[in-house]
């Protein structure tokens, strides 16, 4: 059951992508890779926040979780596409760009994972009281 | 049909990413996150193949877009940062950034190289 679920979040995340790809080439014309840049922060926001506030509520079975977490984020976001234009920056000489690339998916990354974690630990934190108030 | 292939693409390299890492995972035991680094590596160098080689359309979709975009994963390998900043897992959280930005760029590069022969 597992199994099936991470792979139909599999399709969905990776038909979000695609179509995010298409619609960010639509208006940006430039060598610079912003729709895998914008899925990647995305994604890792999301995740952040996904994670802690379903550990922390405890409601869905953990097929669920494995299936939105790492079926339908993990396979939004992508680590291949990312390396492989890297290197296309590189090749086309715009290695300041590529070092640009790099920097803002290392650094923004982390940031917006933590994010995501961050306010998803806190409003599970508060919806927890709020039930605790009710009883 | 392109969608069709993405998504076949994606079903596979979801399930195929979720079976390697978790086991791969399991396996270690300092807490270094070996299973999704090990499927970043992989697919780098696997899509620099298909992206030298010039690979066709539909082909591309299906295991450039689909199954490479699906089996690699960025937003699990930020948390895993995440994680191990937490846990105060510097010694492992700087090899794993480097393992992967460092490895996972070289080994597109020589993907594309070994591709375009």
């Amino acid at each position: 059951m597992t199994y099936l679920l991470v792979g139909i979040g599999g399709i969905l995340g990776s038909l979000l992508r695609y179509y995010l790809g298409v619609f960010t080439h639509s208006w940006w014309a430039y060598s610079f890779p912003l729709g895998t840049l914008i899925t990647n922060l995305m994604g890792c926001f999301i995740l952040g926040w996904f994670t802690y506030r379903m550990i922390k509520m405890n409601v869905f079975p953990s097929a669920v979780l494995a299936g939105i977490g790492t079926g339908f984020v993990g396979s939004f976001t992508t680590f291949s596409t990312f390396s492989v234009e890297t290197v296309t920056l590189i090749k086309n000489d715009t290695s300041l760009l590529a070092f640009l690339y790099v920097a803002l998916s290392l650094f923004g990354g982390l940031l917006m994972s933590w994010s995501g974690y961050r306010v998803g630990d806190r409003s599970a934190n508060k919806l927890k009281k709020k039930g605790e108030q009710l009883l | 049909m392109t969608a069709l292939l993405i998504a076949l693409g994606g079903f596979l390299g979801a399930i195929a990413r979720y079976v390697l890492s978790t086991w791969m995972n399991q396996k270690s035991t300092t807490g270094f996150p070996i299973g999704t680094l090990c499927v970043n590596l992989v697919g780098s160098f696997l899509l620099g193949i298909l992206v030298g080689n010039g690979m066709t359309s539909g082909v591309y979709s299906f295991l450039g877009v689909g199954f490479m975009g699906a089996f690699t994963t960025f937003s699990t390998f930020k948390l895993e940062n995440i994680h191990l900043h937490e846990k105060k897992m510097h010694t492992v959280l700087f090899p794993y950034l480097a393992f992967s930005y460092i490895g996972g760029i070289v080994l597109a590069f020589i993907g594309m190289l070994a591709g375009a022969l």
